[in-house]
């Protein structure tokens, strides 16, 4: 076991390196650089530069270098902790993330735990109820849930919730928290605010894992130690949640590893609709502007988060299915 | 076994269906028979015949949508299991009349009537110990802490020849070979000491050898215990060696019953002539083809009328065959045969 997070482990670096490659290029994919975009929007507010200008601005940001001089200079930086300085707004990168990296975390842990806690008991109901009401229903509404797009889903509940409470849903904190330090009243105004878009962000992902819950575990409820666990005299209930539940999870747990990053990237139209302090409609304006250190840092964060989320997985995997362990050693 | 001791289970009449949009299908059909205590019955018949729903209605685990419609299956439980036997004076349950999942059934299911599974590597999960599936047989019915199981449980393995048990306790059932597995699965089996074992086909996924090693521990195991066992197979060789009575199933009725020296000398009904017929013995010359039983097993949604071996049978009689249903009459001392050649008795209806 332990032997099997080692070699996980020393494959991070590897990981790492290659995705700092992508994420690098694909930031620069883009015609043009920082510059352009910086010239269109002072040609849009009517002012410009001229030519010995604009070369400047390039040197000074080394865009004027080439590519692979650029790449190797970003990663040096990022080793040595550096993110850079977002060309955009003018601060570093890493003050810029780390405000908001905290709430997306959060926001995202809170959405995982939801999608769960309802997603795995509903699935269970259903395959162990299979053709009764409350299957259909659920049935019905796990379609409902999987076919509404989540910034619909957004603009509903703000709506609804504005009009009946009239309550502003919008945002993670209330006004007099949102430029106030840490304190004890601002971390209880987050959960008051954050639940909801955890709900909104969460429902679609809780209608797909309790139909791949339900599927699973219909599949697992047929299997021959199902049968042999009720000649052993074992209560219905027991024998379902030691045996087949724990057999129905297990493909579910390597899903954790793309979900975390998915939570992260998949929220910023939700994110933009309910005005959320998160990373994901930063790293939008970040690739409109083509504030390029920006999103290299953030698509960077991303791909970590894949391979700790991938990490995370297989581990909890070895963990629970002797199987993989005994294949892996 | 002698005829003068009262039957362990008695099963009468019993009809198992399966309720499904295309139809009713008649699994079981109209079943009666008698396992005495300490006797190995035999059940044998062509596959789909019935003989897995038989068992599976005894120890009430029929799954939907399967019902066990009419029929009654006395048991009698151990004198200790009293609460079960609150108002019956000849010391039977019927097992029919309980909840299936309710505590009756599971205190019985288990302790008093064991399953051995047609394929032990199935009715393992993968990804619990072999040892925490025994243990959990016995802690279910004995009133033992966990060291005390894990004892139990490593006596057990070793009882059914396993060797090294400890440590084959902290395995998982796909580390251990097809015989071993097996075996496991006979020691979680017999981990309450049952009075009767029911055996799916238990050697059908193992190679011959193994099967013959896995005959003989039940046949010494069962004389230990003084165990009754139903053993189904279709590999009548396997009845041969095992089985005292035989009980011969086909389109969910009882054709044909008997101790295993008559049936194997001298069948009466035409089914289980036939399918002696379709066994291999050294006296068949080689290169012949082994005959077998003509025309194939009627869908299940379309029984034949009458006597449900007619459309197959070489000596059926128009006009009385497909018109009514044999009754499971005695014809001689031994033999009870559902069948008109010997008697005229049939299912009014
Ligand atoms: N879950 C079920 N749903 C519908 N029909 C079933 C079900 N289980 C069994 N049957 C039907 O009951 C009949 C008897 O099946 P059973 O499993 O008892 O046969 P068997 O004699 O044990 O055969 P085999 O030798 O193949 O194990 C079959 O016709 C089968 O189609
Ligand atoms: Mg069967």
């Amino acid at each position: 076991m332990t032997q099997y997070i080692i070699k996980r482990l020393l494959l991070l670096p590897l990981l790492l390196f290659i995705f700092s490659i992508f994420a690098f290029f694909v930031i620069q994919a883009p015609p043009g650089d920082f510059v352009t975009s910086y010239i269109a929007e002072l040609a849009a507010s009517g002012s410009s530069m001229d030519q010995a200008q604009i070369d400047a601005l390039r040197a000074m940001y080394g865009l004027d270098r080439p590519m692979y001089i650029q790449y190797l200079k970003w990663v040096g930086r990022i080793i040595r902790g550096d993110l850079g300085v977002s060309l955009d707004w003018q601060r570093p990168n890493l003050e810029l993330i780390s405000e908001r990296l905290m709430l997306t975390v959060a926001l995202g842990l809170l959405t995982f735990c939801f999608t769960w806690a309802v997603a795995i008991p509903i699935g269970i109901y259903s395959a162990t109820h299979q053709y009764s009401f409350f299957d259909y229903f659920f049935t019905v509404f796990n379609y409902f849930g999987v076919a509404t797009p989540t910034f619909m889903t957004a603009l509903v509940l703000m709506w609804l919730a504005f009009q009946y409470f009239g309550v502003s849903v919008t945002g993670l904190f209330s006004p007099q928290y949102v430029d106030a330090p840490w304190t004890w009243g601002r971390v209880v105004d987050l959960l008051r605010h954050l639940w909801l878009p955890a709900v909104i962000l969460g429902l679609d992902g809780t209608a797909r894992l309790a139909r791949i819950m339900r599927a699973n575990l219909l599949d697992e409820l047929n299997k021959p130690y199902v049968e042999m666990a009720r000649a052993k005299g074992m209560s219905e209930w027991k024998l379902v949640l030691k045996y087949p539940v724990r057999l129905a999870i297990n493909p579910l747990i390597s899903t954790i590893g793309w979900y975390l990053p998915l939570i992260f990237s998949g929220s910023v139209i939700v994110a933009t609709v309910l005005n959320l302090p998160t990373i994901g409609p930063m790293l939008l304006r970040a690739l409109t502007n083509q504030d390029m250190f920006l999103a290299g840092a953030i698509v960077l964060i991303y791909c970590g988060l894949a391979v700790i989320g991938t990490l995370i997985s297989d581990i909890l995997l070895a963990w629970l299915d002797p199987r993989i362990r005994m294949e892996e050693s | 076994m002698s005829s003068e001791q009262r039957p362990i289970l008695s099963v009468r009449d019993l009809k198992t269906y399966f309720f499904l949009d295309e139809g009713t299908v008649k699994a079981v059909d109209g079943v009666s028979f008698d396992v005495y205590p300490g006797q190995v019955v035999g059940i044998v018949g062509e596959s789909g015949c019935g003989k897995s729903v038989t068992v599976r209605s005894v120890l009430r685990i029929v799954e939907k949508p399967g019902r066990i419609v009419a029929g009654e299956i006395f048991f009698r439980p151990r004198k200790g299991n009293g609460r079960l036997l609150e108002g019956s004076q000849d010391g039977y349950v019927d097992l029919a009349r309980l909840d299936a999942q309710g505590r009756e059934m599971r205190a019985i299911r288990g302790a008093e009537i064991a399953l051995i599974p047609q394929e032990p590597m199935a009715a393992f999960s993968p990804v619990h110990t072999i040892g925490d599936q025994i243990m959990e047989t016995i802690l279910l019915h004995q009133a033992v802490n966990e060291e005390e199981a894990r004892r139990l449980g490593i006596e057990r393995l070793r009882e059914v020849g396993i060797p090294n048990p400890e440590q084959r306790m902290e395995a998982y059932s796909w580390e251990l070979s097809g015989g071993l597995r097996q075996r496991a699965m006979i020691a979680m089996a017999l981990s309450c000491h049952p009075t009767l074992l029911i055996a799916d086909e238990p050697t059908t996924a193992i190679d011959v050898t193994t099967q013959a090693q896995v005959l003989n521990l039940l046949r010494s195991l069962q004389q230990q215990h003084n165990m009754s066992i139903i053993f189904i197979t279709h590999d009548l060789g396997v009845i041969a060696q095992i089985a005292e009575y035989v009980l011969v199933m086909y389109l969910g009725r009882l054709m044909e019953t008997g101790p295993v020296v008559d049936i194997f000398h001298h069948p009466l009904h035409p089914y289980t002539r036939a399918l002696l017929k379709s066994i291999p013995s050294v006296y068949t010359r080689s290169r012949t083809f082994l005959p077998t039983i003509e025309g194939s097993i009627p869908h299940p949604f379309n029984r034949p009328p009458g006597c449900p071996f007619h459309p197959r049978c070489s000596q059926f009689t128009a006009g009385i065959c497909d018109q009514k249903t044999p009754l499971l009459q005695p014809v001689n001392e031994q033999q009870s045969v559902s069948c008109f050649l010997y008697h005229r008795r049939a299912e009014e209806d």
